[in-house]
């Protein structure tokens, strides 16, 4: 190669997580080549052993902060990176780890390992913002394949990524797709969930658990009598909001409240 | 150090192309390795400490959140051992359909590890996008077979990753008739293209490496093991999955976060490719059986580096199984049989594509769960592949620290590790002294 490299340098980061939204990117088998065309990958270990110095131009983050040495190392991502974009429910809610965040987690330790003091592990599972500036959250459990591509070339191109922050309930209208909750008397989430998904779990004749975790401004409250009428109980309804996006605020308060009253 | 006294120590401080986060630290002492050790620094996430209190409804969607590489196993682990339980019985073409499923995320995990994380390492890459510079056809070659994988993922659970249609008893909602023969051709040239890596990979170099393992694999009757089966060594061992707690047991090591998985009389033993196959290579299809007699293996294989050409076969056997199902498969009235709470105990073994993976539930009268224990392949693999270590490196020692490292690193993704899940798993450091 003549001259020198101006391709952006690309790199992806691991905090407490599944692999599966940096897994999104290797699932993008028909882009991939054409990505690693496009930009320098910098470093991306699930994927090479190459590695390059930063700064970086982006940086994606998958995962959780769950250990006083992950709290040292975002803030070094965040100086080595030009733009930080977290990925996915770990990473932008603190992931279904964050479930400790309600039940204590020297507890929770000691019901895996016998010997807990051997591990490093805070007690709380907290989103990556709450440590470090992000310039954008890609929500889901896992992320969108599309909506990944749409923020890597936004970022690459310098705009904003446009992904809707509209619910679920309008990708089943726009899909055409029978109400579940109305039809069926399922319980969903979709009216207070963020799109994204695609209407995944309604096509599939089940109801929205909440992948892509709180829709922009969710009237989670005015949703527990149409859930209390699909059967659901108090305690059904806590552990419908405790999942893959628990401390997200909207969902995390929705729980109390119903842990509550 | 100083490689005068034979003292040295190599370190791989962040291992790539494995699932999720570790190192490697490699002793020598007096010219021989003292000590290997697979540092797995992957933060724990407490998976059965988080399950208990909830439905068992939800356990096949929260264990899939263990791994996003093999979020079927855990599904198909977590719905055996309830339905055990629960003593449901699944109708053949119910079963049918999660083999099928099954099959996909063999194609889509085979097809990842084959050609984007070990292949590079024969042919001299740091990774498959900078193979792809000299190799495009074959990297492209690979990422089709991944997406064909992924495909069948998707008609079936609705997305690659954490799919959404499994469920105790069964599924959520059927695929459509239609929907399923989309699958054929793409999984014809898949067939094919499985075959094509056979051969590749054959033709690959491997060192003389060999160890007289004790392979632990799922054996069924005129099958190869992928959902269900008796646990089976090549000790003799054969057991139901509900007697594996009597015979294999999960011990914490100071220098990792994923627990070490041994045999009750201390032995290592090793789950996977490698297993599956040397116990069961009469059980493979005739195209499966063909394609590895034609790259020169036989019955038994024992080096871990061919480990990517036994992949390469259960590519050949997942896609030519996966077209059989769909050829075969007749629609049931119902996407799910009923499923009725009780107090019980139920234990799943199924093959995920890294090995053997356990899972026992214990359910309360109201169908909450009261304690869970989930022990994923690559726990059980951490002793073997430490002991691997120690025995092949030294007959490395003479390369320098970076082509030593590179070397073990490679011995490690032999066994395609997954951190994640070990981690209920790397960083290479060689201490020479």
């Amino acid at each position: 190669m003549g001259g020198r490299d101006r391709r952006p340098k690309l790199a992806v980061w691991k905090f407490a997580s599944c692999d599966g939204c940096q897994l999104t990117l290797l699932d993008c088998e028909d882009e991939l080549l054409a990505l690693g065309d496009a930009v320098r990958i910098a470093h991306f270990p699930e994927a090479t052993r190459g590695r390059l110095r930063g700064p970086y131009d982006l940086s994606l983050v998958e995962g959780s902060i769950t250990t006083k040495k992950d709290v040292a190392r975002i803030a070094q991502i965040r100086r080595q990176s030009r733009r930080l974009v977290t990925i996915g429910a770990c990473a932008t809610a603190g992931g279904i780890q964050a479930l400790r965040n309600f039940a204590g987690q020297p507890g929770l330790a000691g019901q895996v390992y016998p010997e807990p003091a051997y591990l490093d592990a805070l007690a709380t599972s907290t989103p990556i913002a709450e440590h470090v500036p992000v310039d954008f959250e890609l929500r889901g459990c896992p992320i969108d394949k599309r909506q990944l591509l749409e923020v890597i070339t936004a970022f690459l191109a310098g705009r904003r990524p446009q992904v809707p922050a509209y619910s679920v309930c309008v990708e089943c209208k726009l899909a055409g797709q029978v109400c579940v909750m109305v039809a069926h008397g399922t319980p969903c989430l979709g009216p207070v969930t963020q799109a994204g998904c695609g209407a995944l779990c309604p096509r599939f004749d089940r109801g929205c658990y909440g992948c892509f975790g709180p829709m922009e401004t969710p009237n989670t409250a005015s949703l527990a009598s149409p859930l209390a009428a699909c059967g659901l109980d108090r305690g059904a309804i806590v552990r419908l909001y405790r999942s893959f996006n628990a401390a997200a605020p909207a969902f995390r308060d929705e729980s109390f409240r119903n842990e509550r009253d | 150090m100083s490689a005068t006294d034979g003292t040295r120590t190599i370190r791989v401080r962040e291992l790539a192309r494995v699932e999720g986060e570790a190192a490697l630290k490699i002793s020598v002492r007096g010219g021989r390795v003292q000590e290997a050790q697979l540092n797995i620094f992957e933060p724990p996430r407490f998976f059965e400490a988080l399950l208990r209190g909830r439905q068992f409804a939800e356990a096949p969607d929260i264990t899939a959140r263990i791994c996003g590489i093999c979020p079927v196993a855990y599904q198909m682990s977590a719905v055996q051992a309830i339905e055990q339980a629960l003593a449901v019985e699944i109708p053949p073409p119910i079963r049918a359909l999660r083999r099928l499923l099954y099959c996909g995320e063999w194609i889509e995990s085979h097809g990842l590890h084959v050609y984007l994380l070990h292949a590079p390492d024969f042919l001299g890459y740091q990774g498959a996008i900078e193979m792809a510079r000299d190799h495009r056809a074959a990297v492209q070659r690979g990422l089709k077979l991944k997406q064909t994988g992924n495909r069948v993922l998707t008609t079936l659970g609705g997305r690659e990753i954490h799919p959404v249609n499994v469920r105790v008893g069964g599924f959520y909602k059927l695929p459509s008739n239609s929907a399923l023969r989309e699958l054929v051709q793409p999984l014809r040239e898949a067939r094919e293209a499985a075959l094509e890596t056979v051969r590749w990979v054959a033709g690959f170099e491997f060192p003389d490496c060999e160890r007289d393992y004790e392979f632990v694999a799922l054996q069924a009757d005129g099958e190869y093991p992928i959902d269900q089966g008796r646990i089976v060594s090549s000790s003799g061992l054969d057991l139901p999955a509900d007697r594996f707690d009597e015979h294999f047991v999960e011990e914490q090591v100071r220098h990792s976060t994923a627990l070490h998985g041994r045999r009750r009389d201390g032995q290592s033993y090793l789950v996977g490719p490698l297993a599956r196959y040397s116990l069961n290579h009469d059980r493979l299809w005739p195209l499966a059986r063909k394609a590895a007699e034609d790259a020169g293996l036989g019955p038994v294989c024992r080096n871990p580096y061919r480990s990517i050409i036994v992949r390469g076969i259960e590519l050949v056997q997942a896609c030519d199984e996966a077209l059989a199902i769909i050829e075969q498969w007749e629609r049931p009235a119902q996407p799910a049989v009923p499923v009725a709470a009780r107090a019980a105990t139920g234990y799943g073994c199924t093959e995920a594509p890294r090995g053997l993976l356990y899972h026992r539930y214990r359910l309360a009268r109201d169908g909450s769960i009261e304690d869970a224990l989930i022990v994923p392949p690559t726990s059980q693999n951490q002793p073997t592949i430490e002991r691997d270590l120690e025995i092949f490196a030294n007959d490395w020692l003479d390369l320098a620290d970076e082509p030593l490292r590179w070397r073990c690193e490679q011995a490690v993704r032999n066994y395609d590790p997954c951190i994640s899940c070990a981690t209920h798993f790397l960083r290479l450091e060689v201490d020479r002294g």
